[in-house]
């Protein structure tokens, strides 16, 4: 019914602009910088041991805050959403809060906290824990940081579910557990990898509860993000490169593959 | 959604239900509540005054500031962006839609270090494109407009994100009963399409003033964390951090933090309002 007037040409170029200057053309960039030096060197500034360590640790502390993350999340959205008890309320309300709060802040909360000069950081250090410094502080800012994706994938798939179905089950003769894996979670299923996929692309890329908590210690605590950025601030932006082409990849294929899920359980909306 | 009657089971026995019920408040206690009480311990351990002393140091201030001001321009960019995307996507059918729908979720999916890096190579002294900026002595890289830009491209999805399935929603019914009566596109525009998406520009407005106030990997990599100059709230706190002033970063975080929560209920009503709307 519209016509293409000279609003919608304006309206389109504006936007074209926006997104060009902003996303697209800062990628072309890189790209064409990596791409410099030919793709040997790119590949010999992405074997390096310390990169390679940086990204073996990233992807490692991903894993195991996705497994988990997905089993709290899956069990904080079925209390919130099935059950009744006191601070329901503000549980709920709060589980948005890593969200609102910015990632330094959470760093600067978990080194107060576990940190060597707290109480709690002190027990902890003569009984041989450290969590500071090392991979359980990137594990807890991870989950800190990711805590909301799962949970609020599911919450709604929960609510609109119909319990007919579990009832059904249970009068069948089916155990509360067997009625869980066999009816609920299977329903849950797009929406939990979805939220396991947000979490997961958000720890792959995390940078600044990590740099506080972990600190930058080269093969021990040093993640991707810190190490792209460590290269950067001792003016190496030939090896920071690699990693980041690398990163970039990675985050495209994260985007097709929610896209996926999103055509899966069609709903329009993932985050 | 179907009302509940009695007749449908407890999911669980009792007990199941209040072990899961107490293993919920505890990871949640444990996972968000104890980091947030631990600093407020450490803080004021210290003792109140202390507070305010180190959050009212010129360095404390002026990043304070910068970040106010780079939030009031993103929030105004990218919020009318937003809208237009938003609308553009929703309403109009054109060749690279697809496409278009997928690179805004970029910035979601992109590290901000590496957001940072790419905005500083796009824009850094040694590029086209910063070089024919400084023929008109404008300077990205290491100043404010790149903190700017670094922000507005992390900030880029939320508005659009939150509007789309709202004018989805929406359809397009009213705005043509209004072009029949004759209204023109603003017209349609400011009385029919703007008051049907308020809660969704809103809930995308909050999301982003939340992301741009916190915003620290992206605009590490472009500011270059000059001391008054390109350093906003949370590069000063990250400073603090490094200088082993360890009451410094605690006041200046729990400052920050303060604001985030303020925006998280100011969000959360606003999500709250859109719900009831859909």
């Amino acid at each position: 019914m519209r016509t293409f007037s000279p609003s919608i040409l304006l309206q389109r170029s504006l936007i074209f602009f926006y997104l060009g200057i902003l996303i697209v053309l800062p990628i072309i960039a890189i790209t064409a910088k990596s791409m410099e030096g030919g793709f040997q060197e790119l590949w010999s500034h992405l074997v390096t041991p310390h990169a390679l360590a940086a990204l073996k640790l990233t992807f490692g502390t991903a894993i195991i805050m996705v497994i988990i993350n997905v089993i709290m999340g899956i069990i904080t959205a079925f209390v919130l959403v099935r059950y009744e008890f006191p601070f329901k309320k503000i549980i709920n309300s709060l589980i948005d809060l890593p969200f609102a709060i910015p990632t330094v802040v959470t760093g600067i909360m978990l080194v107060a906290l576990y940190g060597p000069q707290s109480v709690l950081g002190a027990i902890l250090h003569d009984n041989g824990i450290e969590i500071i410094y090392d991979k359980p502080g990137i594990i807890f800012a991870l989950l800190f940081v990711t805590f909301p994706f799962v949970v609020r994938s599911i919450q709604p798939v929960l609510m609109e579910m119909d319990q007919d179905i579990e009832d059904a089950a249970k009068i069948l003769g089916a155990s509360n557990i067997a009625t869980f894996f066999k009816i609920t979670l299977p329903i849950l299923w797009p929406s939990i990898l979805t939220g396991a996929a947000l979490s997961f692309s958000r720890a792959i890329g995390e940078f600044g509860s990590i740099v506080v908590v972990a600190g930058n210690i080269p093969m021990k605590t040093q993640v991707a993000a810190v190490y792209i950025y460590g290269e950067l601030e001792s003016n190496n932006p030939q090896g920071a490169l690699g990693l980041s082409v690398l990163l970039l990849m990675f985050s495209f294929l994260i985007l097709i593959f929610l896209n996926y899920l999103k055509k899966l359980s069609g709903k329009e909306h993932i985050v | 959604m179907f009302s509940q009657p009695n007749k449908s089971k407890p999911a669980l026995k009792p007990y199941g239900k209040y072990l899961l019920i107490t293993l919920v408040i505890c990871w949640f206690s444990l996972l968000i509540l104890a980091p947030v009480l631990g600093m407020v311990r450490e803080l004021f351990s210290a003792g109140l005054k202390r507070f305010f002393t180190e959050v009212s140091t010129p360095e404390a201030l002026f990043s304070f500031l910068l970040t106010l001001k780079v939030t009031l321009i993103v929030i105004v960019i990218n919020t009318v962006m937003g809208i237009l995307l938003a609308i553009t996507l929703v309403k109009h059918q054109f060749k690279g839609k697809l496409l278009l729908e997928g690179l805004i979720d970029l910035p979601f999916a992109v590290s901000p270090v590496v957001a940072g890096f790419m905005i500083s190579i796009m824009f850094g002294p040694n590029s086209w494109i910063g070089s024919w900026l400084e023929n008109f002595d404008i300077k990205v890289v290491y100043s404010i407009p790149g903190i700017t830009i670094a922000t507005l491209f992390v900030t880029l999805p939320f508005v659009a994100r939150e509007v789309m399935p709202v004018l989805k929603q929406f359809g397009i019914e009213s705005e043509e009963t209004a072009y029949i009566l004759g209204a023109n596109q603003w017209q349609t525009f400011w009385m029919i399409t703007l008051p049907s998406i308020k809660w969704g520009v809103l809930y995308g407005f909050t999301l982003t003033m939340a992301r741009a106030i916190g915003e620290f990997g992206a605009v590490l990599v472009v500011s270059g964390n000059i001391i008054n100059k390109t350093q906003t709230a949370t590069l000063y706190i990250h400073q603090e951090f490094t200088d082993f002033n360890f009451a410094g970063a605690y006041a200046a975080s729990l400052l920050l933090a303060l604001i985030s929560f303020i925006i998280l209920i100011v969000m959360q009503s606003f999500y709250k309002s859109n719900e009831i709307k859909l």
